[in-house]
């Protein structure tokens, strides 16, 4: 049934490539509804998954016999657990993205080859298959932030597509690499991953076979030193593509990095284990750090993604359940909330003032002329914050315990960068909503234009689903627990050999 | 198991309910939002007391607890259950909370019956009692820790409730920063608490918990660098937390700054309840702080945990104290004040163990309130003048605040005998002349004695002695404006302000009679004893010394004050104050507080700030500057290929091209360039694929 969040999303390209031209309406309808389709077929596919720890396959036929390529589409429940997350960010995109009047058919087409191709990765289980959905959303990407961002819009899109093609043929190289091997020890081509994660590739191969894969999938995820693209990046793309850039394409990089390049190579990653973590933590502190001094609101929420994405790519280096445990939800969790601010900063002010300004807005009094804005981002700051709650409390707590029983010094240094997050977020917040700044006369010829039901339908849905999993965080965590107890993890967590 | 056990959680929940039904109300409903507010506190007093009752009667072998848990999470391959406990030190503090809770909310509806945001206040003020509440009642660190968060988070919210001030909003964020670092160290401690026991219950049916015999044991047993006790090292790390949030030095700085807030907020969060809470939390786990150490006869066990949690008491006690000698806004010598009786609290703790310094806590929750209420209800008299040197001779205005307020001082002070004050402080400093470390916290103990009872003899006489200098500021103007001059008079406040007072006054006196030495029915209560009375001759002679002594430091203090301040009063707002005419550099450094602001400003904020613009520069210029080389070096490398491509390779090529250009029209039209087309091809070619993958390979 989960295939279907694929085959719905590409059916609405499909639908919105027949409509005319410039029924602008008619495409936001289509869209939406495809939208609301998949995310609908998420939510209920999932829960229907009855054992969410075992690889239940879902399709699996021959694709391309000669070099071991099956169509093999299947879910455990990390996959569950960002298919969900996929679903309500695409939603919630579209309710952002309303007020789009450029070419509306076409945005929204590319949004959702965007949101099917990640479907895709989170459902592959054949290495080749999963490469070309993760290429697949490069293309949209691209296309999203040339033709509707803002601010150095050609450079941002330039940067990001090259990042992503740099990171994929990383991948690229390694994957062949293994798949060379695999051959020869398995007697015939495979690119199933979970054959693939039985291969005991020898030590000296992971040494440097699992660095490429996983920095490749990790540049994607916003993995310091690489992650320049996203700030910018971000910046760049229009509201709804700063959504899903954060929301979701920097969870298919560490999605990666924990389905492929983790799980083909256990050994390697236990090598690497240190320089991973103390990239995380650099990520955490000097994300939290460059935050803290933007003039550009959107700059503010583009670091801090860096800073949470830090997170995640910690909970995956300490290798112990509970570090990884927290890892898929912090990914689900930064995906809401990210989304949520990169909302409230594109869609609520910078649509509304055209500018991102510090120093601009700081006159414009927003908190009292939108309050519903001003009232938004201190939610979404105060989940974004890791306050108890909401569901960034529970993921970076477990992150945090997982990180102590294996390096508890750099846990104390991301601890650090949990107090910047704290300056950084009431900085923003004050200066943009809060300030005693003398305002500036308001233009009554041009008065704001109020929110919409559109934005706060988007705004209400993303602050419950953090805030349910913030208190039951069992509802997730009763997907991702058993994952990392079943057979197919059982190499990577043992910690032994084979 | 008793159902109050069982339905502890409502306590809580009641004014988590109110909050989230003033939230949600869009229409101006003040009535409903206070009645809603103070409703849910009545209910969750009456049940509290019920709680207390249950408690009661229970000695001989050991303190009544019981807990109540279930499972919340399953993370690292096993169930966290979260729940609450009851035992007396929960039930006292829920009565306190709530009692004291009750009058505030009560004296917020007069006092901020003008301000247009009064349903947000309230709401705030419900959804802070919600987390207190949650601190007070849980069983369980992590539940502890959540309901703190809220708890620092209202703070913040409240501290900057008039946020179009700048410095409230600075002083919110400073607020939170600050304790925020506290938080840091109580959360990683949990982290490694957790890593240690795997539980962060503290009690369990089964004595499994984190506080209990054999997790305390497993955790002495283990020593990190310079043979330091693991559990001394969690001790420590949740003592930060404590630190934070009680502003004890050197996180202090936030507290006074805090004063921005409306006064009911100042009274009920920076004085009462809130700013308590890092001394109760060092009261909850106190097995943790004194795991390790040889019993001993009286007091507290020695242990280096608790040797720092009295240092950092005794030094916020004095450091605080002389802060409060040369302040001049009202609230804010009640916030030094503050800071330096939660040193005293701190100090009780590690020198006379949890009973000691609880009993501090209770008593002054209801003075320091009462002196935060008395002082609103002077500011809002005086027209929200905040300066003491502006008012005098209020005495004469507002009758019923002078004399709740004289008694709020008195037993601020430790006037003997017949103040609460005077019997917790001195059951602090007895413990302290016994400690066997070291003398010098007692000494310490003894200055800030002397310090409090002057200043707050200073700022009586300031206020409501003398003449009324309020009408100084607005003298020019005066002549023009007679008719109204009589509304600049200060008044009396109304009935909803001063009956809260009035009951606060009498709490103030009467609650000392639970701790005296002859029938310390406080101390039994929490260890689960029998009080008696005991009028015994050979007790009260060894009370009797230091109790005289202290009368005297008290009286001294006392005395030297009014010398100063009410005999002598000062002619003009603009005076120089007698102690700076004597002392300018030390009223100075007083003043400003030692400066202490300006050293943070000038390392660790100035450090904070450079290491983020050299992350900033870096991102600009080193990985930006990899990036830009990149581009260029692929630019200029491209322009090569070009150059030789026109010139070398395509010389010979274009000849062969011609006849092919042709066909390529036909391709061409294929790369228009228009995104549509793309896209439509895209979407064809993947439906084609799919429905090919579906179907076809069955057919």
């Amino acid at each position: 049934m989960l295939a279907w969040t694929i085959y719905i999303t590409f059916f609405g390209v499909l639908v919105l490539m027949l409509l005319p031209r410039d029924n602008a309406r008619a495409a936001r309808i289509v869209a939406l509804l495809t939208a609301i389709a998949g995310c609908v077929v998420a939510l209920v596919g999932a829960i229907q998954q009855t054992n969410p720890g075992e690889v239940t396959t879902i399709v699996k036929a021959d694709w391309i016999p000669a070099i071991g390529a099956n169509y093999y589409l299947a879910a455990d429940g990390i996959s569950l657990v960002l298919v969900v997350l996929t679903g309500l960010a695409a939603v919630s995109g579209i309710l952002f993205s309303w007020n789009i009047e450029k070419r509306t058919k076409e945005f929204f087409a590319f949004y959702l080859v965007l949101i099917g191709g990640v479907y895709g990765v989170f459902l592959s289980f054949d290495l080749l298959l999963l490469f070309v959905f993760y290429e697949l959303t490069i293309i949209p990407k691209y296309f999203l932030i040339a033709r509707w961002g803002s601010t150095r819009k050609e450079y941002g899109a330039m940067k990001l597509a090259l990042y992503s093609f740099v990171g994929s043929h990383l991948v690229l190289i390694g994957l062949i690499a293994a798949w060379v091997v695999a051959k020869g020890q398995l007697g015939h081509a495979s690119l199933d991953l979970i054959e693939l994660s039985k291969v005991h590739f020898s030590a000296g191969f992971q040494h440097w076979v699992f660095p490429l894969v996983f920095v490749g999938f990790a540049i994607l995820a916003g993995m310091w030193p690489f992650h320049t693209w996203a700030p910018t990046g971000h910046v760049a793309a229009p509201t709804a593509g700063s959504m899903l850039l954060a929301g979701v394409v920097m969870k298919l990089g560490a999605y990666g990095c924990l389905r492929v390049a983790m799980l083909m190579f256990p050994e390697g990653v236990r090598e690497w284990q240190w320089a991973i973590a103390a990239l995380a933590v650099g990520g955490i502190v000097y994300g939290a750090g460059v935050a803290l001094v933007q003039k550009d609101f959107k700059f503010v929420i583009g670091y801090s993604s860096v800073s949470h994405m830090g997170f995640v790519l910690l909970g995956l280096a300490t290798l112990n359940t509970i570090g990884l445990d927290g890892a898929v939800l912090q990914m689900f969790s930064h995906g809401i909330i990210a989304g949520l601010l990169f909302a409230v900063v594109g869609r609520m002010v910078y649509d509304r003032t055209h500018t991102r300004d510090f120093n601009d807005l700081e006159t414009m009094q927003l908190g009292k002329v939108i309050p519903f804005a001003g009232v938004t981002f201190v939610i979404a700051g105060i989940a974004s914050m890791g306050l108890p709650g909401f569901s960034g409390f529970i993921a970076e707590l477990q992150v945090l315990m997982g990180a102590w029983q294996v390096f508890p010094k750099m846990t104390i240094l991301a601890g650090v960068g949990i107090l910047v997050g704290v300056a950084y977020t009431l900085r923003a917040m004050q200066k943009a909503f809060y300030s005693d700044a003398p305002p500036k006369p308001v233009d009554h010829d041009h008065p704001m234009e109020p929110i919409t039901v559109a934005e706060r339908f988007g705004a209400v849905m993303l602050i419950s689903a953090s805030l349910v999993i913030g208190l039951f965080p069992n509802l997730l965590m009763n997907w991702i627990e058993p994952c990392f107890k079943s057979p197919l993890f059982a190499r990577l967590l043992s910690g032994g050999a084979q | 198991m008793i159902w109050i056990v069982k339905n502890l959680w409502l306590i809580p929940a009641l004014p988590l309910l109110a909050a989230g039904i003033i939230a949600v109300n869009k229409q101006p409903a003040r009535k409903l939002a206070a009645g809603l507010a103070i409703g849910s506190m009545a209910l969750g007093f009456l049940l509290s007391l019920c709680a207390f009752a249950a408690t009661l009667g229970q000695h001989g072998e050991g303190a009544f607890r019981e807990t109540f848990s279930f499972n919340w999470i399953q993370f690292g391959g096993q169930w966290m259950s979260i729940g609450w406990v009851l035992d007396p030190l929960t039930a006292i503090m829920l009565v306190m909370v709530t009692f004291v809770g009750m009058l505030i909310f009560i004296f917020s509806v007069g006092y901020m019956a003008h301000d247009k945001n009064f349903m947000r206040f309230f709401n705030f003020l419900a959804l802070f009692a919600s987390g207190m509440l949650g601190v007070v009642i849980a069983n369980n660190l992590l539940l502890l820790f959540v309901s703190w968060e809220i708890v620092g988070l209202t703070s913040y919210l409240l501290i900057g409730f008039w946020y179009h001030k700048a410095s409230a909003a600075a002083a919110a964020k400073k607020a939170f920063i600050t304790t925020r670092i506290g938080d840091l160290g109580l959360l990683l401690g949990m982290v490694w608490l957790y890593a240690q026991t795997g539980t962060l219950n503290f009690y369990t049916p089964e004595h499994t918990g984190c506080l209990e015999a054999s997790a305390l044991a497993g955790m002495v047993s283990k020593t990190i660098f310079g043979g330091m006790m693991v559990s001394t090292a969690i001790g420590l790390l949740i003592f930060l937390g404590a630190v934070g949030k009680s502003g004890q030095v050197p996180l202090h700085v936030w507290l006074p700054d805090a004063m921005e807030g409306p006064t009911p907020v100042s009274a009920l969060i920076h004085a009462a309840t809130m700013v308590a809470a890092g001394v109760f939390l060092v009261a909850r786990v106190y097995p943790l702080m004194a795991a390790g150490a040889a019993p001993v006869e009286h007091g507290a066990p020695i242990t280096t945990a608790l040797t720092v949690v009295t240092w950092v008491g005794a030094i916020t006690a004095i450091f605080a104290a002389s802060i409060a000698v040369a302040q001049n806004d009202i609230k804010r010598i009640l916030a030094y004040s503050t800071v330096s009786q939660l040193g005293y609290m701190m100090m009780g703790l590690g020198v006379g163990g949890v009973a000691v310094g609880m009993f501090h806590l209770i008593t002054h929750a209801f003075f320091k309130a009462l002196l935060f209420l008395g002082s609103g209800s002077v500011i809002h008299g005086c027209h929200e003048e905040q300066d003491v040197r502006k008012m005098g001779g209020l005495k004469k205005y507002m009758p019923i605040t002078f004399v709740v307020y004289a008694i709020g001082m008195l037993a601020l002070a430790g006037f003997p005998l017949f103040f609460s004050g005077f019997w917790s402080k001195d059951e602090i400093l007895h413990h302290a002349s016994l400690w066997s470390v070291s003398k010098i916290p007692f000494y310490l103990g003894c200055t800030g004695a002397l310090f409090t009872a002057f200043y707050m003899t200073r700022q009586m006489g300031l206020v409501f002695f003398g003449s009324y200098r309020g009408h100084e500021k607005s003298a020019h103007g005066h002549s023009s404006h007679s008719s109204e001059s009589h509304s600049h008079d200060p008044h009396e406040s109304p009935a909803v302000m001063t009956v809260p007072l009035i009951i606060l006054a009498g709490f103030a006196i009467l609650l000392g009679v639970i701790g005296t030495p002859a029938w310390p029915w406080f101390d039994a209560y929490l260890n689960g004893e029998l009080a008696e009375l005991q009028i015994k001759f050979s007790n009260l002679a060894e009370s009797a010394g230091l109790m005289g002594a202290s009368a005297l430091i008290v009286l001294t203090g006392i005395t030297v004050g009014w010398m100063l301040y009410g005999k002598r009063q000062r002619k003009t707002a603009a005076e120089k104050d007698v102690l700076e005419a004597a002392q300018p550099a030390i009223f100075k450094l007083l003043e400003n507080k030692y400066f202490i602001d300006e050293i943070y400003e000038a390392t660790v904020i100035r450090f904070n700030a450079f290491a983020a613009w050299l992350c900033d520069f870096a991102d600009k210029w080193v990985f930006g500057g990899a990036v830009l080389l990149v581009k260029y070096f692929t630019i200029g490398s491209s322009w090569l290929y070009r150059l030789t491509d026109e010139n070398v390779v395509n010389g010979g090529f274009d000849a062969a091209c011609g006849s092919i250009r042709g066909s390529g029209g036909i391709l061409s039209k294929l790369h228009s360039g228009r995104v549509q087309t793309y896209l439509r091809i895209i979407g064809v070619a993947l439906v084609a694929l799919i429905i090919f993958l579906i179907w076809g390979r069955k057919a």
